[in-house]
């Protein structure tokens, strides 16, 4: 059985601001379960009570002085930008106002 | 579509609310959460900005201490417990305005948890359990081109700044409060207020409504009694603490009368109109985006050392209602009193009217009387009004000397509030002070006398209260410096009457 | 005069300092040799010609006003190209970011500078560090110099195949599940992948930040401990980076030049030594374990039982952070922009912009974390990997209170045919079998040559506690001095 459909990948595919060609949504179906099938292994792992590990240093509370550093120029900051106006960024229109803080 | 709404008594008579307050808060430190860019207000475009904070390829963050510092005082003033141990994580969804397409957040590991914070509703104490206390950082500034309004519907481009992005954020998460019932829009505006007050006492943000350091979401849901909670909205764009009341209030009613007409309240964003007072239907979370929270890799937990947490604690303010308890009681005012001085917003200034040298009463007497009324007329506020607690005090203290009538010092203060320096030197330039050389004002007053002569006669005949006229005329000579009370005791001697 | 792009980087510093070649001679020598192969090695994306002769200029300056050099100063090295380079084209091997050049530098070039190395351009690598044959670079595969129809191991193919052809004595690499150890195995050099927080990954282009780890690339194990030395240490701009000084690498290194390991006990990780490896693969490594014990080390088998699940594990954490790290790519801020012609939205623009600027292994990861990290997901895939995560940590924190360091051939197979993998992606990803354990529990390993199958070159793993970097030196040193050098064919 298929670990993944092909509507779970087109899913996968917006989620992911990917626009896949149909002929690349069959072929990512493909290859993405074979892989589904083979990561699942760590579902063999009896782990129940085992803590997740998510960071490989046991480092905590690594913080910085509030104080002020340099920023970059405005030139600096906007120079890879693909398109800017007015010092900005400039985008295209925005569909979905997707707001959340 | 044209639908009546109910009337508020009637949706409260039929539905239980159950409100819920999510509130962001602006840190105000000196830099980001996560880079040293600047926080400070009104640059030009893209000038406080680095290439974390622009989320640029390779570049990583490191959480400001002051601004964790900052978080854990909030929490330990909201009766929090402060995490022994907690991390930061990535909360994912595109939007232009944040950098790197993820808001470091705190998911289910907040620094504070629990918590609570009493506030008074009409007199009434009221608890409001808090859920959490989190970091995060604020997105960039986006403003959109070619639409009618400058709103996103319409607009052809959009361009965007990102002076804003990363700046440090705490969230503050109530708990649902059920059981308001008619008072939730005034229960949710005090737990703001007093909330306001809080942060403002410890001192971590400007908590500006207006200006968006403090920023208020507001969950609201009904349902009828005895059933279970409702689907909730969240209104968002709550800019004031009289908004906060208004929108819960408008979206009471509107889901009274969607569910009266037989419909479902969707789970959905809405926004708020300060203009109409009204909410409108933003985006619908039926369909919400998956934000794929996972624990921020970037950044190491945070694991607050206790003795830490206990210095922070020991070290906090007076808390606003407990000071505000204190001084009810060492200015010995009722709680009418006291309240009308809360409304008035007038308890700090106050406060230092008297730490520069007055009495309680004299204090209240200025700022509740002249100068509310001033505020009142010219609606400002009245911290804004033009005096300053050290001048209400040297004026009083004029008062006090016998330098001027209680009329004279209120003409002093209308200068004092247009701007013209301190009491006693606006009482000099303009010679306002009390007439008490008594040889001019028995000249005045037997000018006066003479200049009356069926008035004196009256007086002389018993009628004392005739003397208001001569005690008029003198204080037209004197341009009102005399005192009115020594004036008429004098009228009464020199026509040889008992007062 | 010997052409001075045979020297080692220790002999080359030697030379500068004593004034016996100019670092300008030194790093023009380079240069010719990087314009007379490169159109065949392809190891290069950038060569900063005129940045390095300047850089070169300066060192012949200093050392001309007396002042003091350090111990690499005037010495060539390359960059993979995932490490940001100040006003230097720096593409992470994707066309997203073809023209970009960074405002800033990354603390690892900032270090390379200041220790007066001549950082000649940057280097070819599978797209965002995703891969094993540095196939999937937006600009076309790099080639072993071994055999320019092979490929030369991957994401940092570049950066060991530009040391193999002698174009540089040193390069760059960074390792998140075997990208510096398995291109220096295949290509007959050394590649180490540092403790995980002793090297600073600012400005290193993020694939998965838990695991990537920036190191040292050389043809000697002294010249990566050299490099090593002067790119490592605390970093304040990395929450991540390790407040204590990094182990000394380069005096481990002298040590084990010697040849004696008496004392030293080694663990043979057993899941690691039966199946899974080709035959040719296995007997150079028995091969080298004997040598191992000859040189006086005790070598025992170790069990790791739970390293057959660091594969799976690895291919859910990476591709779940490199899923949120990627997010940023998105055409506003820099980089790429596709399809915005005045009718199209931002989201529509947005995934225009990706699907244009990725290749096909990055999207099937960013897809593959995507749904990992997914609600409803999470738990059974990237939940239950972080879990097995910890349980590969034990297993390395158990087998080190038995040893004191374990090794393992660096790869299952020797450099394959170019196109011989890419139809079948997990095909691909067994290429790192042997390396990921480290990454996912942070601990050092290094590769250094053993031995030849079919006349290709076959690596050597020793992996190491964390922070006990120095130990693998020591280890990969003496093997070193007693298997003696692998040099490829001229080209
Ligand atoms: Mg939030
Ligand atoms: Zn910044």
């Amino acid at each position: 059985m298929a670990a993944i459909s092909r509507e779970e990948v087109a899913h996968l595919a917006r989620l992911s601001r990917l626009a896949v060609t149909e002929e690349e949504l069959a072929t990512l179906a493909g290859q993405l379960d074979v892989i589904l099938q083979a990561v699942a292994q760590v579902g063999e792992v009896t782990a129940a009570d085992i803590p997740p590990t998510s960071h490989s240093v046991p480092l905590t509370n690594v913080l910085r002085d509030d104080v002020v550093a340099s920023c970059l120029t405005p030139e600096e900051a906007l120079s890879g930008a693909p398109d800017a106006a007015e010092q900005r960024f400039r985008v295209p229109r925005i569909l979905d106002e997707d707001v959340a803080s | 579509m044209t639908t009546t709404l109910p009337a508020y008594d009637e949706v409260v008579a039929r539905y239980e609310p159950v409100i819920g307050l999510e509130t962001h808060v602006e840190l105000g430190t000196n830099t980001k959460m996560f880079c040293g860019c600047p926080t400070d207000f009104g640059g030009a475009p893209n000038t406080r900005v680095c290439p974390v904070c622009l989320g640029l390829p390779g570049s990583l963050p490191v959480a400001n201490r002051a601004a964790v510092e900052a978080t854990i005082r909030i929490g330990l003033a909201l009766n929090c417990s402060i995490a022994q141990w907690c991390r930061f994580a990535r909360k994912n969804y595109y939007y232009p305005d944040m950098p790197k397409n993820y808001q470091i957040s705190q998911y289910d590991e907040p620094l504070c948890v629990d918590g609570y914070l009493d506030v008074e509703v009409n007199g009434e104490p009221v608890r409001i359990s808090i859920e959490r206390v989190h970091m995060e950082e604020d997105t960039g500034k986006t403003l959109h081109v070619g639409g009618a309004t400058g709103r996103i519907h319409g607009a052809t481009e959009s361009l965007v700044d990102y002076n804003r992005a990363g700046i440090p954020l705490v969230e503050i998460v109530t708990k649902p409060i059920p059981g308001a019932g008619a008072m939730a829009p005034e229960v949710a505006r005090a737990y703001v207020t007093e909330l306001r007050d809080v942060l403002r006492s410890l001192g971590v943000s400007d908590v500006r409504m207006e200006e968006g350091s403090l920023r208020c979401d507001v969950n609201t849901s009904l349902n009828l009694p005895g059933e279970q909670w409702g689907t909730r909205t969240e209104t968002k764009n709550v800019n004031s603490l009289r908004s906060v009341e208004r929108a819960v209030r408008s979206e009471m009613i509107r889901q009274a009368s969607v569910l009266a007409a037989g419909g479902r309240i969707t789970q959905e964003t809405r926004h708020f109109h300060e203009d109409t007072g009204d909410t409108t239907s933003g985006r619908s979370k039926e369909t919400a985006t998956d934000y794929r929270y996972f624990p921020e890799p970037d950044l190491v937990p945070i694991a607050p050392d206790p003795t830490w947490v206990a210095e922070l604690k020991a070290a906090l303010p007076e808390l606003p209602r407990l000071h505000r308890r204190r001084l009810q009681q060492e200015w010995g005012l009722s709680d009418l009193d006291m309240q009308s001085i809360l409304n008035a917003g007038a308890v700090e200034l106050i406060e230092a009217t008297i730490a520069a040298g007055t009495t309680p009463t004299a204090a209240r007497k200025w700022w509740l009387g002249e100068l509310s009324r001033r505020a009142n007329e010219t609606g400002a506020e009245l911290a804004d009004i033009g005096a300053t607690p050290e001048q209400v005090a040297e004026l009083q203290g004029l008062v006090d000397a016998g330098k001027l009538t209680d009329k004279l010092a209120r003409t002093v203060l209308e200068h004092v509030v247009a701007g013209e320096g301190s009491p006693a030197k606006i009482m000099a330039d303009r010679n306002l002070e009390v007439v008490s050389d008594t040889g001019a004002l028995t000249a005045a007053v037997d000018e006066a006398i003479a200049a009356n002569p069926a008035i004196a006669d009256k007086v002389r005949g018993g009628k004392v209260a005739a003397a208001g006229a001569l005690v008029g005329a003198v204080m037209k000579t004197t341009r009102g410096q005399a005192d009115a009370k020594t004036v008429r005791e004098l009228i009464l001697e020199r026509l040889g009457v008992q007062g | 005069m010997t052409d001075l792009t045979s020297f080692s980087a220790a002999e080359l510093a030697g030379l500068v300092a004593r004034g016996e070649s100019s670092a300008v001679e030194v790093t023009q020598a380079h240069l010719d040799r990087i314009s007379a192969v490169d159109d065949r090695v392809h190891a290069f994306l950038h060569v900063d010609t005129e940045g390095a002769l300047d850089a070169a200029r300066e060192v012949d300056s200093r050392r001309a006003a007396g002042e003091p050099l350090g111990p690499l100063a005037g010495v060539p090295v390359a960059v993979k190209d995932v490490l940001t380079t100040k006003g230097i084209p720096t593409t992470a091997g994707s066309k997203i970011l073809a023209d970009w050049r960074p405002p800033y530098d990354s603390t690892i070039v900032r270090r390379l500078r200041a220790a007066g190395t001549v950082m000649l351009g940057k280097t070819n690598m599978d797209e965002f560090a995703m891969g094993s044959s540095t196939e999937y670079s937006a600009f076309g595969p790099t080639h072993n110099p071994w055999d320019l129809s092979r490929i030369p191991g991957g994401s940092g193919g570049g950066s060991s195949a530009a040391l193999a052809a002698y174009e540089t004595p040193l390069s760059i690499g960074s390792d998140t599940g075997g990208s510096i150890r398995q291109p220096g195995a295949v290509t007959g050099t050394v590649g180490v992948k540092p403790t995980y927080g002793g090297t600073s990954r600012y400005g290193l282009i993020a694939f998965s930040s838990s695991l990537d780890t920036p190191g040292p690339c050389a043809r000697t194990v002294l010249d990566a401990a050299l490099l090593h030395e002067a790119i490592g240490g605390h970093d304040p701009l990395d929450s991540t980076s390790i407040p204590a000084p990094v182990p000394d690498v380069v005096a481990a290194a002298r040590l084990g030049a010697s040849g004696d390991l008496t004392g030293v006990r080694l663990g043979v990780v057993r899941e690691f030594a039966g199946e899974g490896a080709e035959p040719g693969v296995l007997a150079a490594f028995r091969a080298a374990v004997e040598t191992l014990t000859k040189l006086g080390a005790e070598v025992v088998e170790v069990s790791c039982p739970h390293f057959q699940y660091a594969l799976p594990a690895y291919y859910l954490i990476a591709p779940s952070e490199c899923s949120s790290n990627l997010a940023r790519f998105d055409g506003v801020r820099f980089g790429l922009r596709v399809g915005d012609d005045g009718t199209r939205s931002l989201e529509e623009v947005m995934s225009a912009t990706r699907e244009a600027g990725f290749g096909p292994e990055v999207k099937r990861r960013v897809m593959l974390g995507t749904y990992a990290l997914s609600s409803g997901y999470y738990d059974a895939y990237y939940g239950q990997a972080q879990k097995v995560r910890t349980l590969i940590s034990r297993d390395f924190t158990t087998a080190f209170d038995q040893v004191d360091a374990l090794i393992s051939p660096t790869t299952p197979f020797v450099a394959f045919p170019v196109g011989a993998r890419t139809a079948d992606p997990y095909q691909m990803y067994l290429a790192d079998l042997f390396t990921i354990p480290s990454n996912l529990y942070g601990g050092p390993g290094i590769s250094v040559p053993c031995g030849l199958a079919d006349g290709l070159p076959v690596g050597l793993q020793v992996m190491a506690p964390t922070m006990a970097d120095d130990r693998m030196y020591r280890v990969a040193a003496a093997l070193e001095s007693a298997v003696g050098p692998f040099t490829p064919p001229a080209l």
